[in-house]
Protein backbone atom coordinates (compact mmCIF):
# COMPACT_ATOMS: atom_id res chain seq x y z
CA UNK A 1 0.00 0.00 0.00
CA UNK A 2 2.92 2.33 0.76
CA UNK A 3 4.39 4.52 -1.97
CA UNK A 4 7.58 6.55 -2.31
CA UNK A 5 6.97 10.00 -3.72
CA UNK A 6 7.65 12.45 -0.90
CA UNK A 7 9.59 9.82 0.98
CA UNK A 8 11.65 8.71 -2.04
CA UNK A 9 14.93 9.70 -0.37
CA UNK A 10 13.95 8.98 3.24
CA UNK A 11 15.70 5.58 3.31
CA UNK A 12 18.90 6.76 1.63
CA UNK A 13 21.64 7.26 4.22
CA UNK A 14 22.72 10.90 4.58
CA UNK A 15 20.10 12.17 2.11
CA UNK A 16 19.92 15.32 4.25
CA UNK A 17 23.35 16.21 2.85
CA UNK A 18 23.32 18.07 -0.43
CA UNK A 19 25.76 15.81 -2.35
CA UNK A 20 23.73 12.71 -1.52
CA UNK A 21 20.44 14.47 -2.23
CA UNK A 22 21.74 15.71 -5.58
CA UNK A 23 23.01 12.26 -6.58
CA UNK A 24 19.45 11.15 -6.01
CA UNK A 25 17.70 13.82 -8.03
CA UNK A 26 17.46 16.89 -5.77
CA UNK A 27 17.49 20.27 -7.55
CA UNK A 28 17.42 18.52 -10.96
CA UNK A 29 14.12 20.07 -11.95
CA UNK A 30 15.18 23.69 -11.43
CA UNK A 31 16.58 24.10 -14.93
CA UNK A 32 13.17 23.18 -16.32
CA UNK A 33 11.44 25.48 -13.82
CA UNK A 34 13.52 28.50 -14.84
CA UNK A 35 12.75 27.78 -18.52
CA UNK A 36 9.05 28.14 -17.71
CA UNK A 37 7.09 31.33 -17.09
CA UNK A 38 5.94 31.73 -13.44
CA UNK A 39 2.31 31.55 -14.58
CA UNK A 40 3.04 28.21 -16.25
CA UNK A 41 4.37 26.86 -12.95
CA UNK A 42 1.21 27.99 -11.18
CA UNK A 43 -0.96 26.38 -13.90
CA UNK A 44 0.94 23.10 -13.60
CA UNK A 45 0.48 23.03 -9.82
CA UNK A 46 -3.22 23.81 -10.31
CA UNK A 47 -3.53 20.95 -12.79
CA UNK A 48 -1.82 18.55 -10.38
CA UNK A 49 -4.68 19.09 -7.94
CA UNK A 50 -2.24 19.43 -5.03
CA UNK A 51 -4.15 20.45 -1.92
CA UNK A 52 -2.71 22.17 1.14
CA UNK A 53 -1.30 19.56 3.46
CA UNK A 54 -1.47 21.61 6.64
CA UNK A 55 -4.98 20.43 7.32
CA UNK A 56 -7.39 22.62 5.38
CA UNK A 57 -6.82 20.94 2.01
CA UNK A 58 -7.18 24.16 0.03
CA UNK A 59 -5.85 23.80 -3.55
CA UNK A 60 -2.26 25.07 -3.51
CA UNK A 61 -2.14 26.47 -7.06
CA UNK A 62 -5.41 28.30 -6.55
CA UNK A 63 -4.06 29.85 -3.33
CA UNK A 64 -1.08 31.19 -5.26
CA UNK A 65 -3.33 32.70 -7.91
CA UNK A 66 -5.04 34.88 -5.27
CA UNK A 67 -2.00 37.15 -5.16
CA UNK A 68 -2.97 40.58 -6.48
CA UNK A 69 -2.13 41.32 -10.11
CA UNK A 70 0.12 44.29 -10.92
CA UNK A 71 1.42 44.20 -7.38
CA UNK A 72 4.26 46.63 -6.60
CA UNK A 73 5.02 45.40 -3.07
CA UNK A 74 7.35 42.55 -2.12
CA UNK A 75 5.74 39.11 -2.03
CA UNK A 76 6.62 36.76 0.84
CA UNK A 77 6.46 33.02 1.28
CA UNK A 78 6.01 31.65 4.78
CA UNK A 79 6.50 27.91 5.08
CA UNK A 80 4.44 26.58 7.94
CA UNK A 81 6.53 24.11 9.85
CA UNK A 82 4.83 24.67 13.17
CA UNK A 83 3.34 21.14 13.18
CA UNK A 84 1.76 21.36 16.61
CA UNK A 85 -1.59 19.64 16.16
CA UNK A 86 -1.55 16.64 18.48
CA UNK A 87 -1.11 13.41 16.49
CA UNK A 88 0.74 15.21 13.68
CA UNK A 89 4.37 14.28 13.12
CA UNK A 90 4.85 14.16 9.36
CA UNK A 91 6.65 17.39 8.40
CA UNK A 92 9.42 16.60 10.88
CA UNK A 93 10.44 13.66 8.69
CA UNK A 94 10.87 15.94 5.68
CA UNK A 95 12.89 18.47 7.71
CA UNK A 96 15.31 15.85 8.95
CA UNK A 97 15.42 13.18 6.24
CA UNK A 98 15.05 15.26 3.07
CA UNK A 99 15.31 18.99 3.78
CA UNK A 100 16.56 19.63 0.23
CA UNK A 101 13.19 18.51 -1.17
CA UNK A 102 11.61 21.33 0.81
CA UNK A 103 14.28 23.86 -0.19
CA UNK A 104 13.83 22.90 -3.85
CA UNK A 105 10.08 23.28 -3.36
CA UNK A 106 10.62 26.73 -1.85
CA UNK A 107 12.63 27.80 -4.90
CA UNK A 108 9.87 26.53 -7.21
CA UNK A 109 7.14 28.26 -5.21
CA UNK A 110 9.00 31.55 -4.84
CA UNK A 111 9.78 31.65 -8.57
CA UNK A 112 6.10 31.01 -9.35
CA UNK A 113 4.82 33.74 -7.03
CA UNK A 114 7.69 36.16 -7.70
CA UNK A 115 8.98 36.17 -4.14
CA UNK A 116 12.54 36.83 -3.04
CA UNK A 117 12.18 36.18 0.67
CA UNK A 118 10.96 32.99 2.26
CA UNK A 119 10.62 32.35 5.98
CA UNK A 120 10.41 28.86 7.39
CA UNK A 121 8.47 29.05 10.64
CA UNK A 122 9.53 26.02 12.67
CA UNK A 123 8.15 25.16 16.09
CA UNK A 124 10.58 25.86 18.92
CA UNK A 125 10.42 22.30 20.25
CA UNK A 126 12.07 21.01 17.07
CA UNK A 127 15.53 21.69 18.49
CA UNK A 128 17.48 18.92 16.80
CA UNK A 129 15.46 19.24 13.60
CA UNK A 130 16.20 22.96 13.18
CA UNK A 131 19.93 22.22 13.18
CA UNK A 132 19.59 19.76 10.29
CA UNK A 133 17.38 22.20 8.43
CA UNK A 134 19.75 25.16 8.91
CA UNK A 135 22.73 23.05 7.81
CA UNK A 136 20.85 22.11 4.63
CA UNK A 137 20.02 25.75 3.93
CA UNK A 138 23.67 26.70 4.43
CA UNK A 139 24.63 23.98 1.94
CA UNK A 140 22.09 25.27 -0.57
CA UNK A 141 23.54 28.79 -0.26
CA UNK A 142 27.07 27.46 -0.75
CA UNK A 143 25.96 25.50 -3.82
CA UNK A 144 24.32 28.55 -5.40
CA UNK A 145 20.73 27.35 -5.10
CA UNK A 146 19.93 30.20 -2.72
CA UNK A 147 21.30 33.72 -2.48
CA UNK A 148 21.91 36.59 -4.87
CA UNK A 149 21.78 34.51 -8.02
CA UNK A 150 19.79 31.30 -7.81
CA UNK A 151 21.20 28.70 -10.24
CA UNK A 152 23.07 31.48 -12.03
CA UNK A 153 19.80 33.22 -12.90
CA UNK A 154 19.13 36.91 -12.38
CA UNK A 155 16.99 35.97 -9.43
CA UNK A 156 17.65 36.52 -5.71
CA UNK A 157 16.14 34.27 -3.08
CA UNK A 158 16.84 34.34 0.66
CA UNK A 159 15.48 31.67 2.98
CA UNK A 160 15.42 32.39 6.72
CA UNK A 161 14.47 30.03 9.51
CA UNK A 162 12.28 31.66 12.15
CA UNK A 163 11.91 29.65 15.34
CA UNK A 164 8.70 29.66 17.32
CA UNK A 165 8.87 29.17 21.07
CA UNK A 166 6.07 26.92 22.19
CA UNK A 167 2.71 28.18 20.96
CA UNK A 168 0.31 25.90 19.06
CA UNK A 169 -1.61 28.94 17.86
CA UNK A 170 1.32 29.99 15.64
CA UNK A 171 0.32 27.21 13.25
CA UNK A 172 -2.68 29.43 12.44
CA UNK A 173 -1.46 31.35 9.45
CA UNK A 174 -2.02 34.91 10.64
CA UNK A 175 -0.70 34.14 14.13
CA UNK A 176 2.37 32.77 12.38
CA UNK A 177 2.78 36.09 10.57
CA UNK A 178 2.37 38.02 13.82
CA UNK A 179 5.08 35.86 15.34
CA UNK A 180 7.51 36.54 12.48
CA UNK A 181 6.79 40.25 12.91
CA UNK A 182 7.89 39.96 16.54
CA UNK A 183 4.60 39.88 18.39
CA UNK A 184 2.45 37.52 20.40
CA UNK A 185 0.86 34.86 18.22
CA UNK A 186 -2.63 36.30 18.18
CA UNK A 187 -4.54 35.64 14.95
CA UNK A 188 -5.73 38.52 12.78
CA UNK A 189 -9.29 39.12 11.64
CA UNK A 190 -9.81 38.11 8.02
CA UNK A 191 -10.30 39.66 5.50
CA UNK A 192 -7.86 40.93 4.41
CA UNK A 193 -6.46 37.50 3.63
CA UNK A 194 -2.68 37.06 3.69
CA UNK A 195 -2.50 36.68 -0.10
CA UNK A 196 -3.53 40.34 -0.26
CA UNK A 197 -2.19 41.70 3.02
CA UNK A 198 0.05 39.34 4.96
CA UNK A 199 3.57 39.67 6.27
CA UNK A 200 4.61 43.33 6.77
CA UNK A 201 1.37 44.32 5.05
CA UNK A 202 2.51 42.69 1.81
CA UNK A 203 1.02 39.85 -0.25
CA UNK A 204 2.03 36.58 1.40
CA UNK A 205 1.59 32.90 0.63
CA UNK A 206 1.62 30.48 3.53
CA UNK A 207 2.12 26.82 2.63
CA UNK A 208 2.72 23.74 4.71
CA UNK A 209 6.08 21.92 4.54
CA UNK A 210 4.55 18.86 2.90
CA UNK A 211 2.77 20.93 0.24
CA UNK A 212 6.06 22.63 -0.61
CA UNK A 213 8.01 19.35 -0.62
CA UNK A 214 5.47 17.89 -3.07
CA UNK A 215 6.40 20.45 -5.73
CA UNK A 216 9.67 18.94 -7.07
CA UNK A 217 7.89 15.69 -8.00
CA UNK A 218 5.08 17.59 -9.73
CA UNK A 219 7.46 19.83 -11.69
CA UNK A 220 9.70 16.92 -12.64
CA UNK A 221 7.05 14.40 -13.61
CA UNK A 222 4.07 16.55 -14.51
CA UNK A 223 0.55 16.93 -13.21
CA UNK A 224 -0.69 13.60 -14.59
CA UNK A 225 2.04 11.64 -12.82
CA UNK A 226 0.93 13.20 -9.52
CA UNK A 227 -2.74 12.63 -10.28
CA UNK A 228 -1.97 8.98 -10.97
CA UNK A 229 -1.94 8.67 -7.19
CA UNK A 230 -5.03 9.18 -5.06
CA UNK A 231 -8.59 9.93 -6.10
CA UNK A 232 -9.97 12.35 -8.66
CA UNK A 233 -10.74 15.09 -6.13
CA UNK A 234 -7.99 14.20 -3.65
CA UNK A 235 -5.02 13.42 -5.86
CA UNK A 236 -1.50 12.60 -4.78
CA UNK A 237 0.14 11.06 -1.78
CA UNK A 238 0.27 12.03 1.88
CA UNK A 239 2.52 11.33 4.83
CA UNK A 240 0.13 9.76 7.32
CA UNK A 241 1.09 9.59 10.97
CA UNK A 242 -0.56 6.64 12.65
CA UNK A 243 -0.30 6.60 16.43
CA UNK A 244 -2.12 5.46 19.52
CA UNK A 245 -3.02 1.89 20.32
CA UNK A 246 -1.78 -0.03 17.27
CA UNK A 247 1.00 -2.57 16.89
CA UNK A 248 3.13 -0.56 14.46
CA UNK A 249 2.66 3.16 14.94
CA UNK A 250 4.66 5.40 12.62
CA UNK A 251 4.77 7.67 9.59
CA UNK A 252 3.69 6.07 6.32
CA UNK A 253 3.39 7.57 2.86
CA UNK A 254 0.22 6.42 1.15
CA UNK A 255 -1.82 7.52 -1.83
CA UNK A 256 -5.04 9.25 -0.81
CA UNK A 257 -8.28 7.30 -1.01
CA UNK A 258 -7.37 4.04 0.75
CA UNK A 259 -9.86 2.46 3.16
CA UNK A 260 -9.03 3.60 6.71
CA UNK A 261 -9.52 0.26 8.44
CA UNK A 262 -7.46 -1.59 5.84
CA UNK A 263 -4.61 0.87 6.37
CA UNK A 264 -4.73 0.42 10.13
CA UNK A 265 -4.74 -3.36 9.71
CA UNK A 266 -2.19 -3.82 6.94
CA UNK A 267 0.12 -0.83 7.39
CA UNK A 268 0.01 -0.13 11.13
CA UNK A 269 -0.26 -3.78 12.16
CA UNK A 270 -3.77 -3.54 13.55
CA UNK A 271 -4.90 -3.42 17.16
CA UNK A 272 -2.90 -4.93 19.98
CA UNK A 273 -3.66 -8.55 20.96
CA UNK A 274 -7.06 -9.10 22.45
CA UNK A 275 -8.22 -5.53 22.03
CA UNK A 276 -11.27 -4.21 20.20
CA UNK A 277 -11.66 -0.91 18.38
CA UNK A 278 -13.46 1.92 20.21
CA UNK A 279 -12.86 4.83 17.86
CA UNK A 280 -10.50 6.52 15.43
CA UNK A 281 -9.37 10.14 15.34
CA UNK A 282 -8.86 10.57 11.60
CA UNK A 283 -6.75 13.69 11.07
CA UNK A 284 -5.31 15.23 14.21
CA UNK A 285 -6.86 15.92 17.61
CA UNK A 286 -9.20 18.61 16.29
CA UNK A 287 -11.07 16.29 13.92
CA UNK A 288 -14.32 14.66 15.11
CA UNK A 289 -13.89 11.04 16.19
CA UNK A 290 -15.20 8.13 14.11
CA UNK A 291 -16.96 5.14 15.69
CA UNK A 292 -15.94 1.62 14.54
CA UNK A 293 -19.15 1.46 12.46
CA UNK A 294 -18.43 4.79 10.74
CA UNK A 295 -14.81 3.82 10.19
CA UNK A 296 -15.87 0.84 8.09
CA UNK A 297 -16.87 3.03 5.15
CA UNK A 298 -14.30 5.83 5.41
CA UNK A 299 -11.49 6.24 2.91
CA UNK A 300 -8.45 8.47 3.44
CA UNK A 301 -9.45 11.44 1.31
CA UNK A 302 -11.00 14.85 1.86
CA UNK A 303 -14.41 13.94 0.37
CA UNK A 304 -14.98 10.72 2.28
CA UNK A 305 -14.01 12.39 5.56
CA UNK A 306 -16.43 15.26 4.89
CA UNK A 307 -19.20 12.79 4.00
CA UNK A 308 -18.67 11.21 7.42
CA UNK A 309 -18.92 14.65 9.09
CA UNK A 310 -15.28 14.75 10.05
CA UNK A 311 -12.11 16.07 8.43
CA UNK A 312 -9.04 14.76 6.67
CA UNK A 313 -7.02 17.30 8.63
CA UNK A 314 -3.30 16.71 8.92
CA UNK A 315 -3.42 12.96 8.31
CA UNK A 316 -2.62 12.26 11.96
CA UNK A 317 -4.62 9.13 12.72
CA UNK A 318 -5.05 8.02 16.33
CA UNK A 319 -6.45 4.59 17.11
CA UNK A 320 -8.44 4.18 20.33
CA UNK A 321 -9.15 0.70 21.70
CA UNK A 322 -11.46 -0.57 24.43
CA UNK A 323 -9.00 0.39 27.18
CA UNK A 324 -9.47 4.10 26.51
CA UNK A 325 -11.60 6.15 28.91
CA UNK A 326 -13.23 8.64 26.55
CA UNK A 327 -14.05 11.13 29.31
CA UNK A 328 -10.42 11.29 30.43
CA UNK A 329 -9.30 11.54 26.81
CA UNK A 330 -11.62 14.52 26.41
CA UNK A 331 -10.09 16.08 29.53
CA UNK A 332 -6.65 15.66 27.97
CA UNK A 333 -7.78 17.34 24.75
CA UNK A 334 -9.58 20.24 26.42
CA UNK A 335 -6.51 20.81 28.61
CA UNK A 336 -4.42 21.12 25.45
CA UNK A 337 -6.67 23.66 23.72
CA UNK A 338 -7.27 25.65 26.91
CA UNK A 339 -3.51 25.83 27.47
CA UNK A 340 -2.90 26.88 23.87
CA UNK A 341 -5.64 29.52 23.63
CA UNK A 342 -3.91 32.80 22.79
CA UNK A 343 -6.24 34.67 25.11
CA UNK A 344 -7.47 37.18 22.57
CA UNK A 345 -11.16 36.17 22.42
CA UNK A 346 -13.22 35.71 25.57
CA UNK A 347 -15.31 32.69 24.43
CA UNK A 348 -12.12 30.71 23.81
CA UNK A 349 -9.98 31.99 26.69
CA UNK A 350 -12.71 31.58 29.33
CA UNK A 351 -14.98 29.02 27.69
CA UNK A 352 -12.39 26.32 27.23
CA UNK A 353 -11.43 26.81 30.89
CA UNK A 354 -15.05 26.29 31.92
CA UNK A 355 -15.23 23.15 29.82
CA UNK A 356 -12.10 21.82 31.51
CA UNK A 357 -13.54 22.53 34.96
CA UNK A 358 -16.78 20.76 34.10
CA UNK A 359 -15.14 17.65 32.68
CA UNK A 360 -12.84 17.49 35.73
CA UNK A 361 -15.91 17.75 37.94
CA UNK A 362 -17.51 14.84 36.05
CA UNK A 363 -14.36 12.72 36.36
CA UNK A 364 -14.17 13.57 40.07
CA UNK A 365 -17.58 12.00 40.55
CA UNK A 366 -19.34 15.28 41.27
CA UNK A 367 -20.94 15.78 37.87
CA UNK A 368 -24.60 15.64 36.91
CA UNK A 369 -26.45 15.05 33.67
CA UNK A 370 -26.93 18.79 33.59
CA UNK A 371 -23.15 19.15 33.42
CA UNK A 372 -23.00 16.92 30.34
CA UNK A 373 -25.68 19.06 28.72
CA UNK A 374 -23.82 22.19 29.75
CA UNK A 375 -20.72 20.91 27.95
CA UNK A 376 -22.77 20.53 24.76
CA UNK A 377 -24.23 24.00 25.22
CA UNK A 378 -20.78 25.51 25.77
CA UNK A 379 -19.54 23.91 22.56
CA UNK A 380 -22.38 25.60 20.68
CA UNK A 381 -21.77 28.96 22.36
CA UNK A 382 -18.01 29.03 21.82
CA UNK A 383 -17.75 27.77 18.28
CA UNK A 384 -17.46 30.35 15.46
CA UNK A 385 -17.59 33.25 17.93
CA UNK A 386 -13.86 33.86 17.86
CA UNK A 387 -11.30 35.38 15.50
CA UNK A 388 -9.73 32.04 14.58
CA UNK A 389 -10.75 28.39 14.67
CA UNK A 390 -8.72 27.27 17.70
CA UNK A 391 -11.84 27.12 19.84
CA UNK A 392 -13.67 25.15 17.14
CA UNK A 393 -10.70 22.80 17.00
CA UNK A 394 -11.63 21.95 20.58
CA UNK A 395 -15.43 22.07 20.45
CA UNK A 396 -15.86 20.07 17.22
CA UNK A 397 -14.11 16.94 18.50
CA UNK A 398 -15.51 17.34 22.04
CA UNK A 399 -19.04 17.53 20.64
CA UNK A 400 -18.37 14.35 18.66
CA UNK A 401 -17.28 12.50 21.81
CA UNK A 402 -20.32 13.81 23.67
CA UNK A 403 -22.63 12.62 20.89
CA UNK A 404 -21.03 9.29 20.12
CA UNK A 405 -19.84 8.25 23.57
CA UNK A 406 -22.42 9.95 25.78
CA UNK A 407 -22.91 6.73 27.71
CA UNK A 408 -19.35 7.00 29.00
CA UNK A 409 -20.01 10.48 30.37
CA UNK A 410 -23.30 9.27 31.84
CA UNK A 411 -21.56 6.35 33.53
CA UNK A 412 -19.62 8.90 35.57
CA UNK A 413 -22.77 10.65 36.77
CA UNK A 414 -25.13 7.65 36.86
CA UNK A 415 -24.98 7.11 40.59
CA UNK A 416 -25.73 10.75 41.18
CA UNK A 417 -29.37 11.29 42.16
CA UNK A 418 -29.14 15.01 41.59
CA UNK A 419 -29.09 14.42 37.84
CA UNK A 420 -32.82 13.71 38.06
CA UNK A 421 -33.59 17.07 39.55
CA UNK A 422 -31.06 18.88 37.40
CA UNK A 423 -33.00 17.90 34.29
CA UNK B 1 4.24 26.24 34.55
CA UNK B 2 5.45 28.55 37.23
CA UNK B 3 4.76 32.27 37.40
CA UNK B 4 5.55 33.81 34.04
CA UNK B 5 4.61 37.36 34.92
CA UNK B 6 7.71 38.32 36.89
CA UNK B 7 11.19 38.98 35.58
CA UNK B 8 14.23 38.28 37.72
CA UNK B 9 17.07 40.78 37.96
CA UNK B 10 20.59 39.41 38.18
CA UNK B 11 22.26 42.72 38.97
CA UNK B 12 24.74 42.02 36.19
CA UNK B 13 24.54 43.79 32.82
CA UNK B 14 23.69 41.52 29.88
CA UNK B 15 25.36 41.57 26.46
CA UNK B 16 25.54 39.02 23.66
CA UNK B 17 28.84 37.15 23.43
CA UNK B 18 30.77 37.37 20.12
CA UNK B 19 29.07 34.32 18.61
CA UNK B 20 25.53 35.55 19.42
CA UNK B 21 26.43 39.06 18.37
CA UNK B 22 27.46 37.79 14.94
CA UNK B 23 24.30 35.69 14.63
CA UNK B 24 22.16 38.71 15.57
CA UNK B 25 23.84 40.80 12.87
CA UNK B 26 23.42 38.01 10.28
CA UNK B 27 19.72 37.63 11.03
CA UNK B 28 18.75 41.28 11.36
CA UNK B 29 19.52 41.82 7.67
CA UNK B 30 16.96 39.18 6.75
CA UNK B 31 13.95 41.08 8.05
CA UNK B 32 12.47 44.36 6.83
CA UNK B 33 11.69 45.43 10.42
CA UNK B 34 13.91 45.20 13.48
CA UNK B 35 10.97 44.07 15.64
CA UNK B 36 11.11 40.73 13.81
CA UNK B 37 14.32 40.10 15.74
CA UNK B 38 12.49 39.89 19.08
CA UNK B 39 11.92 36.12 18.98
CA UNK B 40 15.35 35.26 17.51
CA UNK B 41 17.10 37.58 20.00
CA UNK B 42 15.26 35.98 22.93
CA UNK B 43 16.44 32.59 21.68
CA UNK B 44 20.02 33.85 21.46
CA UNK B 45 19.88 35.18 25.02
CA UNK B 46 18.43 31.92 26.30
CA UNK B 47 21.04 29.83 24.47
CA UNK B 48 23.75 31.95 26.02
CA UNK B 49 22.52 32.03 29.63
CA UNK B 50 20.00 29.19 29.83
CA UNK B 51 17.25 31.63 30.75
CA UNK B 52 16.12 35.22 30.15
CA UNK B 53 16.70 37.82 32.85
CA UNK B 54 15.30 41.34 33.24
CA UNK B 55 18.66 42.63 32.05
CA UNK B 56 18.49 40.47 28.91
CA UNK B 57 15.00 41.84 28.14
CA UNK B 58 16.31 45.39 28.47
CA UNK B 59 19.36 44.66 26.34
CA UNK B 60 17.28 43.10 23.56
CA UNK B 61 14.87 46.04 23.57
CA UNK B 62 17.74 48.53 23.29
CA UNK B 63 19.51 46.48 20.65
CA UNK B 64 16.37 46.28 18.52
CA UNK B 65 15.22 49.80 19.26
CA UNK B 66 11.89 48.99 20.82
CA UNK B 67 10.22 49.13 24.22
CA UNK B 68 11.21 46.61 26.89
CA UNK B 69 7.48 46.05 27.44
CA UNK B 70 7.16 44.73 23.88
CA UNK B 71 9.97 42.23 24.41
CA UNK B 72 8.52 41.34 27.83
CA UNK B 73 5.10 40.71 26.28
CA UNK B 74 6.59 38.31 23.73
CA UNK B 75 8.80 36.56 26.31
CA UNK B 76 5.82 35.85 28.55
CA UNK B 77 3.53 34.68 25.73
CA UNK B 78 5.80 31.95 24.38
CA UNK B 79 6.18 29.20 26.96
CA UNK B 80 9.60 27.98 25.84
CA UNK B 81 11.31 31.14 27.02
CA UNK B 82 12.58 30.45 30.52
CA UNK B 83 12.11 33.46 32.76
CA UNK B 84 14.05 31.92 35.63
CA UNK B 85 17.05 29.57 35.77
CA UNK B 86 16.17 25.97 34.91
CA UNK B 87 17.94 22.81 36.03
CA UNK B 88 21.20 21.75 34.44
CA UNK B 89 19.04 19.02 32.90
CA UNK B 90 15.66 20.34 31.83
CA UNK B 91 13.31 17.40 31.36
CA UNK B 92 10.08 17.84 29.39
CA UNK B 93 7.50 15.07 29.25
CA UNK B 94 4.86 15.24 26.53
CA UNK B 95 1.41 15.03 28.12
CA UNK B 96 -0.89 15.12 25.08
CA UNK B 97 -3.05 12.55 23.26
CA UNK B 98 -0.80 9.74 21.95
CA UNK B 99 1.71 10.12 24.77
CA UNK B 100 -1.21 10.19 27.20
CA UNK B 101 -2.63 7.00 25.66
CA UNK B 102 0.73 5.26 25.89
CA UNK B 103 1.49 5.97 29.52
CA UNK B 104 3.06 9.40 29.99
CA UNK B 105 1.63 9.49 33.52
CA UNK B 106 3.86 6.61 34.66
CA UNK B 107 6.83 8.58 33.39
CA UNK B 108 5.77 11.78 35.13
CA UNK B 109 5.05 9.92 38.38
CA UNK B 110 8.43 8.18 38.26
CA UNK B 111 10.27 11.46 37.66
CA UNK B 112 8.38 13.18 40.47
CA UNK B 113 9.42 10.43 42.88
CA UNK B 114 12.97 10.13 41.62
CA UNK B 115 13.76 13.86 41.39
CA UNK B 116 11.64 14.95 44.31
CA UNK B 117 10.09 17.78 42.30
CA UNK B 118 6.75 18.45 40.68
CA UNK B 119 6.31 19.64 37.08
CA UNK B 120 7.21 23.34 36.99
CA UNK B 121 9.84 23.03 39.70
CA UNK B 122 13.64 23.00 39.83
CA UNK B 123 15.51 20.65 42.19
CA UNK B 124 17.25 22.35 45.11
CA UNK B 125 20.71 21.40 43.84
CA UNK B 126 19.86 22.96 40.47
CA UNK B 127 20.52 19.69 38.63
CA UNK B 128 17.02 18.98 37.35
CA UNK B 129 13.89 20.80 36.27
CA UNK B 130 10.73 19.01 35.21
CA UNK B 131 7.93 20.15 32.97
CA UNK B 132 4.86 18.56 31.44
CA UNK B 133 4.51 20.00 27.97
CA UNK B 134 1.91 19.84 25.22
CA UNK B 135 2.35 17.70 22.08
CA UNK B 136 6.01 17.43 21.00
CA UNK B 137 5.22 16.02 17.55
CA UNK B 138 6.64 12.54 18.16
CA UNK B 139 3.29 10.73 18.44
CA UNK B 140 4.41 7.70 16.42
CA UNK B 141 7.12 6.95 18.97
CA UNK B 142 5.13 7.90 22.07
CA UNK B 143 5.66 8.45 24.89
CA UNK B 144 8.41 10.98 24.34
CA UNK B 145 10.69 12.85 26.73
CA UNK B 146 12.96 15.77 25.85
CA UNK B 147 16.11 16.52 27.86
CA UNK B 148 17.84 19.81 27.04
CA UNK B 149 16.28 19.63 23.58
CA UNK B 150 17.26 16.04 22.80
CA UNK B 151 14.38 13.66 22.10
CA UNK B 152 14.07 10.24 23.74
CA UNK B 153 11.36 8.17 22.10
CA UNK B 154 9.33 5.08 23.03
CA UNK B 155 10.09 5.79 26.67
CA UNK B 156 9.25 3.65 29.66
CA UNK B 157 10.36 3.64 33.28
CA UNK B 158 13.25 1.24 32.65
CA UNK B 159 14.66 3.35 29.83
CA UNK B 160 14.15 6.42 31.95
CA UNK B 161 16.21 4.89 34.78
CA UNK B 162 19.07 4.31 32.32
CA UNK B 163 18.74 7.82 30.97
CA UNK B 164 18.75 9.46 34.41
CA UNK B 165 21.92 7.54 35.31
CA UNK B 166 23.70 9.28 32.43
CA UNK B 167 22.60 12.76 33.49
CA UNK B 168 25.29 13.85 35.86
Amino acid sequence: MQVKVLSARFDIPDAHKIEVAKENGAYATLEKVFSMQPIEVIELVKQSGLRGRGGAGFPTGLKWSFLPKNNQKPVYLAVNSDESEPATFKDRHILVLDPHAMIEGIIICCYAINSHDAYIYIRGEYTTQVKVLQAAIDEAYAAGYLGASVCGQDYRLDVTVHRGAGAYICGEETALLESIEGRKGQPRSKPPFPAVEGLYGCPTIINNVQSIASLPFILTNGADAYKAFGTEKSPGTHLFGISGLVKKPGMYELPLGLPLLEVIEKVAGGLREGRTLKGIIPGGSSTPVLTPEEAQTVTLDYESMAAHKTMFGSGGIVVLDDTVDIVKLVENLIHFYHHESCGQCTPCREGLGWMLKIVKKIIGGNGTTADINLLVELCDNIEMKTVCVLSAACTMPVRSYLNKFRHEFEAYVKSDVSCQTAM
Amino acid sequence: MSDRSQLIETGVPFTFDAQRDAEFERLVKRYPTRESMILPALWLAQEQEGWISAEAIGYIADRIGTFASQVFEVATFYTMYNLHPMGKFHICVCRTLSCYLLGKQEIVDYLKRELGIKPGEVSKDGQFSLEEVECLGHCGTAPVVQVNGEFYENMNVDKLKELLATLK
